[in-house]
């Protein structure tokens, strides 16, 4: 008998295993077919185009119900946590924000506002700097949004909603490369602030891009909103009530469906959130339909956010991004030059021609950095998942002595189980896209 | 451990200690650069620095802090816990942290969420730290509890011996806590008796250790370029 290579089985102790890469559903139909056991167990994942990422699904079959859904995560693990222990406070952040790739701008400031609370500097940070957080926090949040309705488009079929949560991504990507020089990863936002100044220009491209936005937020409300075919998919799936929240500890998006109006923006304003005039979204149905709704209305409230913000910017030109303390402050800046960005030539001329003394202080902040004195601090944020937090732990040196990330993806995911159980193979897909995992936080 | 005189009170220890506090030295430091013999001619290769957290603080506290120690023993009391369940609190930074003694963990965390007056409905689970120089307290949970109804955190810090790494699981109380718990597990080797299903979940199944522990190396190889060699990480030289 010929081995067919993409559609082998196999007998083991747990019983006949299947593997299925091809379009080989034929064989796996008759094979499945001659045994009395109803009961499949299918693996689905970790490399997966509908998984949302590098995510395992183990479901228990009956036909086309799901009586078990469970995953298997780890596929990601980098060991950020243990890395950021062997480099110093600044260079942490370059570590941890590539933990949640979509929502780099929150794992950066919950760990500087850890940082910050330990060195007791939380009321120095100057104005502009907080300001220009929350202006990239809420763009970042836009765009964390775009990519969770898109790709959860995607993965139900809807590749208009793709495509066009792509296009305007983009555009806030194109932002963040503006400011901070990266699209991604930026470790821009630095223990003391933010990492340089606006560039000339940038409140200019931010206010084109708000009023394109909307212009064209309108178009997914017209898309989805009320297309029979996307509610059809949406609508009662993934259900999960305020209690299973709480008790699987679920924030954010999916804790807001169900018409609990939590937002840590909200009842614990960090960066000077209480100063922005913003509504918190919640939808009563607790169902993929709600959290697709609010986050649909939560990139409306993160766009007047970021008008505010650009407005206060305005009349900010020229204020410090970094606290006073030169103990704790970043001493070089970036510039363009005509090679693209580096490092800042009238520092360079001042440390290596005009003051021996800046020399000095330059290499001692820049290789040993600063100390944080001993003791733990957890300063959690409303990131586009729910409530992200660093426990940071410092034992009064140099380095973290360790650093934990409450990642939200990795708590809403526990959901997968209670979201799916009873429901068609098809639903799972739905449920865990509108949990809106990222695995790189998952993993770490 | 020598005596803490302010002359050898190292820089870092909190100011705000209050002088009759006991102060929690977990371990120590020496030198300044991380080179250790010969090779460091610095000469700050003999400074010894103790590593000093924040110390324990007593009552009352200041603000809400009181009135959540004071809803817990009332709720110790009532529950016929005794008070020793708590070990000590400390304050530091604005943040209450409660330290647990392990057996009564599972008690006191179900009082913290269900007694009226403290309602700490959410957790956002736990995490391991290793404080290898602690002795007998080698390895640390500490879990994060959230109250939506008054909107306060309070942290809960449980401790045991790197030779009996058992704690009790609390899931029972907060299931959010079943996926956190296997991570410290896969991290750190504390065992959570009574987990429905302790099993790595980060590393793979058959990995041997506990990667976040402090005796555990980062691993990696020498980068070479233009012909010299940078070590990974953990064998740089480096400040201490």
């Amino acid at each position: 008998m010929t081995q067919d290579m993409y559609a082998g089985t196999s007998e083991t102790t747990e019983g006949k295993v299947f593997t299925v890469s091809g379009q080989d559903w034929d064989s796996i139909v008759s094979g499945i077919a001659e045994d009395a056991d109803e009961r499949v167990v299918v693996n689905m994942g970790p490399q997966h185009p509908s998984t949302h990422g590098v995510l395992r699904l183990i479901l228990e079959l009956e036909g086309e119900t799901v009586t078990e859904a469970r995953c298997g995560i780890g596929y990601l693990h980098t060991g950020i946590e243990k890395n950021m222990e062997f480099r110093s406070w600044v260079q942490g952040v370059t570590f941890c924000t590539r933990m949640d790739y979509l929502s780099p701008f929150f794992n950066e400031t919950t760990y500087c506002l850890g940082v910050e609370r330990l060195l007791d500097i939380e009321d120095d940070i100057p104005e502009k700097a907080q300001v220009m957080r929350v202006l990239l926090m809420e763009l970042n949040r836009i765009s964390s949004h775009l990519v969770c309705i898109a790709t959860g488009g995607m993965e139900i079929g809807a590749l208009t909603v793709m495509t066009i949560g792509f296009r305007e991504r983009e555009l806030v990507l194109d932002l963040f490369e503006l400011i901070t020089g990266l699209r991604m990863n930026h470790g821009f936002i630095r223990p003391g602030g933010v990492a340089q100044d606006l560039p000339p220009g940038a409140l200019d491209e931010i206010r084109g891009f708000i009023a394109l936005m909307k212009k064209r937020l309108p178009e997914y409300a017209a898309l989805c909103n009320a297309n029979p075919i996307f509610r059809g998919r949406l609508e009662n799936v993934g259900h999960l009530e305020l209690d299973g929240c709480l008790a699987l500890g679920l924030t954010g998006p999916v804790l807001r469906s169900t018409g609990y109006p939590w937002d840590l923006r909200k009842s614990e304003p960090y960066s000077g959130y209480e100063d922005y005039d913003f509504e918190v979204q919640t939808w009563d149905t607790s169902d993929s339909y709600g959290r697709f709704r609010v986050r649909l209305n939560e990139m409306w409230e993160s766009l007047k956010i970021v008008e505010q913000a650009a407005n206060r910017l305005a009349g900010l030109e020229g204020a410090p991004v970094m606290v006073g303390d030169k103990k704790i402050a970043w001493p070089s800046q970036l510039a363009i030059g005509s090679d693209g960005m580096g490092n800042s030539l009238d520092h360079i001329r001042h440390i290596m021609g005009e003051s021996m003394e800046a020399l000095i202080h330059h290499f001692k902040i820049v290789t040993e950095g600063f100390r944080v004195p001993a003791g733990q601090a957890y300063v959690p944020i409303e990131s586009p998942r729910g409530e992200l937090g660093a426990h940071v732990v410092s034992d009064g040196g140099t380095k973290p002595f360790r650093v934990h990330f409450r990642d939200p993806s990795f708590t809403n995911l526990q959901a997968t189980g209670v979201m799916s159980d009873g429901g068609q193979v098809a639903d799972v897909i739905v449920a865990i896209a509108s949990i809106d995992p990222v695995m790189g936080g998952v993993d770490r | 451990m020598s005596e803490l005189t302010p002359e050898n009170t190292p820089e870092n220890a909190p100011a705000e200690l209050a002088p009759e506090s006991e102060i929690q030295v977990v371990g120590q430091r020496e030198g300044m650069f991380g080179v250790r013999g010969t090779g460091d001619t610095s000469g700050f290769g003999g400074l010894v620095q103790p590593v000093v957290f924040p110390g324990l603080a007593s009552r009352p506290f200041d603000g809400w802090h009181e009135d959540v120690a004071a809803a817990l023993d009332a709720a110790l009391a009532g529950n016929g816990l005794a008070p020793s369940a708590v070990e000590g609190v400390v304050v530091h930074r604005g943040e209450i942290t409660f330290h647990v003694r392990r057996e009564d963990l599972p008690a006191v965390a179900t009082l913290f969420r269900d007694d009226p007056d403290l309602r700490f409905e959410l957790c956002a689970g736990v995490n391991g730290v290793n404080y290898p120089e602690d002795t007998g307290r080698e390895l640390h949970a500490v879990y994060h509890l959230l109250s939506m109804t008054h909107n306060r955190r309070v942290r809960l810090e449980v401790s045991c011996p790197d030779g009996d790494p058992h704690i009790p699981s609390i899931v029972a109380t907060y299931p959010t806590n079943d996926w956190h718990e296997r991570e410290t597990f896969d991290m750190f080797g504390i065992v959570f008796d009574g987990h429905p299903s302790l099993t790595r979940i980060l590393m793979p199944d058959d990995w041997p250790g506990h990667p976040q522990r402090k005796d555990y190396p980062l691993g990696g190889i020498p980068v070479e370029y233009k012909g010299g060699s940078v070590p990974p990480p953990d064998q740089r030289r480096s400040y201490s």
